[in-house]
């Protein structure tokens, strides 16, 4: 593994993915600065979610490369890439229902650590893993249901424990798919001062359609039709151009 | 509160060759023995999500090897169970690589023909295996000099053996690496995405679950003192898998139920009724009509219930 100095925290070069003839991402190409916040948006069905599942490993691109911190990763199974810094969220809620909510944010601590491979000592004994557990459950507010199984709560709070998994991670690179997806105006605001509260070690890549919060989080934009990048740059320009009046935003 | 509801059964359990007799300590030695492999199997089906109909292989090869050793090649006991044990992990290491490729049916479908084969092998290579004769004649090890052939001695003994896989697999689900497993059973995409590896948490699980298989195999033929194809068939796989699933998969008590059941069923009802098959598919299909998750999951819902009925 060749581990290369780089501008980008992570690159996406020309990536292509097609499932049959249908062609869902062609030729995307990124570029995001460490510490960057960059919003994806796009109508439905312009490859958001395709280009995050390459971007995680969950699914192998057709062609092109992913590059985290300048080392490609393209070729990487996604825990793998996990190791190396990158966290995701679910679009769709991907917890562990019948478990706790400590328990679910435990098991994104423990995939990083090699303790996950300990065989003969109860998990109940980590107290430090459950009490860094609860912290995080706190930063997200919570801390008052952490001994209830995730079936137990509402979905609003289910969103908010796929980012302290993501977040109890501490990754490098973390992409947001839809966070704010079915939520209520004040799970929103809670949500959104969750995002803006992540530190800047942390590079933010978040697809979300709720143009109003998103934009008051994001710095960059990049707009995907058809899967093809139509305008990426700075919040502002992007917001401006043309082309995303057209595709997007509409008249 | 919890370990002081089991000590009266662990005391039963250890006096029972005292106001018991052979029959019934020969009984429950089976019953022990049928307990290990049962729990063994729950690690793959219950645990991991990996439902797999051909854990007799593990049961019946361990058997073999240590038959073979110790009869033909006149290996001492200590060195023929090592080496079984050994052999029959190694095995599952190389069919976890042949059966891990698929999940689900596949999954099902490809342990169901490797043990097909092994049992092929062993009514057909009638040169080693002797075939549909079994081998018979064996003897029962003398751990320590002391010797087992009493029903009562063997009981402790295999009693001995099954505290301590019962504990083993106790603490390997409750530990951070059983986490991993039921995780990789429930989410395996979000488990990869937070850095676990789905394939070799399986595969390993696959490995000690033969493992364990193996040692039940060895009591098994320690106890009977012969070894017969029909081991390694699929009938006796789908017993424990039956077995597993009436008692509850997924849980600790739920195994050793389901085993405890079917010996009884097998035992007591073929003494009364020639078509005891019948009777077990009856037991069963009541159990999954009434107790959908299991015989120990659905009384501990029933006595939660009770409990609420009566505050």
């Amino acid at each position: 593994m060749t581990r290369l100095t780089s501008d980008y925290a992570l690159e996406v070069v020309n990536l292509k993915k097609a499932f049959g003839g249908l062609t869902v991402t062609h030729n995307i190409s990124l570029a995001i600065k460490p510490g960057e916040r960059r919003l994806i948006i796009g109508p439905n069905g312009a490859g958001k979610t395709t280009l995050f599942n390459q971007i995680s490993g969950d699914l192998r691109p057709s062609a092109g490369a992913i590059r985290l911190f300048g080392t490609d990763v393209t070729f990487f199974t996604p825990y793998r890439r996990a190791h190396f810094g990158l966290s995701r969220t679910y679009q769709i809620i991907t917890l562990f229902s019948g478990d706790t909510l400590e328990h679910n944010v435990t098991l994104g601590l423990l995939g990083l650590r090699p303790s996950r491979w300990q065989m003969w000592r109860p998990l109940s004994h980590y107290t430090d893993l459950a009490t860094e557990a609860r912290r995080t459950l706190d930063t997200v507010g919570l801390l008052h249901l952490a001994e209830r199984p995730v079936s137990d709560i509402a979905y609003g709070e289910k969103r908010r424990v796929e980012l302290a998994m993501a977040l109890a991670q501490r990754p490098r690179v973390l992409l947001l798919d839809e966070p704010l997806a079915g939520l209520s105006n004040t799970e929103r605001a809670q949500v959104k001062s969750l995002i803006a509260s992540i530190p800047r070690e942390t590079t933010v890549i978040m697809i979300e359609h709720d143009m109003d919060t998103a934009l008051e989080l994001a710095e960059t934009v990049t707009l995907l039709n058809y899967g093809r990048v139509i305008v990426d740059g700075e919040r502002d320009a992007v917001i401006a151009d043309e082309r995303t009046r057209e595709v997007y935003l509409g008249a | 509160m919890k370990w002081i509801a089991a000590a009266p059964l662990a005391a039963l359990l250890v006096l029972l060759p005292s106001f018991a007799g052979d029959f019934y300590i020969n009984l429950a030695s089976q019953i022990l023995i049928a307990a290990i492999f049962a729990l063994s199997l729950n690690l793959l089906v219950g645990y991991g999500g990996m439902t797999s109909l051909g854990h007799a292989s593990y049961l019946g090869v361990a058997a073999y090897i240590s038959a073979l050793l110790t009869s033909r090649y006149g290996f001492g006991h200590g060195l023929a169970a090592i080496i079984s044990i050994g052999g029959t992990a190694a095995m599952a290491a190389f069919f976890g690589v042949i059966a891990l490729r698929a999940t689900g049916l596949g999954f099902l479908m490809i342990t169901l023909a490797l043990s097909q084969v092994l049992w092929g092998l062993a009514y057909r290579m009638s040169g080693v295996t002797n075939g549909d004769n079994g081998i018979a004649g064996l003897t029962r090890p003398m751990p320590f000099g002391l010797s087992l052939d009493s029903a009562a001695s063997f009981y402790w003994f295999a009693l001995i053996v099954t505290a301590l896989a019962f504990f083993m697999m106790a603490i390997f689900v409750s530990s951070a690496f059983g986490s991993s497993l039921k995780g990789v059973r429930d989410q395996p995409r979000r488990m990869a995405a937070l850095g676990f590896n789905p394939w070799m948490i399986r595969w390993i699980t696959f490995i000690y679950a033969g493992f364990w298989g193996g040692v039940s195999g060895l009591l098994y033929v320690y106890y009977n003192k012969y070894i017969h194809p029909t081991s390694l068939s699929t009938t006796s796989s789908a017993e424990a898998l039956l077995g597993v699933i009436a008692g509850g998969s997924g849980t600790l008590g739920g195994p050793v139920v389901g085993a405890a059941l079917v010996l009884l069923l097998k035992n007591y009802a073929s003494a009364y009724i020639e078509r005891w098959n019948m009777l077990l598919g009856l037991v069963f299909l009541f159990i999954v009509l009434v107790m959908p998750t299991g015989i120990v999951p659905g009384l501990n819902k029933l006595a939660t219930a009770l409990r609420g009925g009566s505050r």
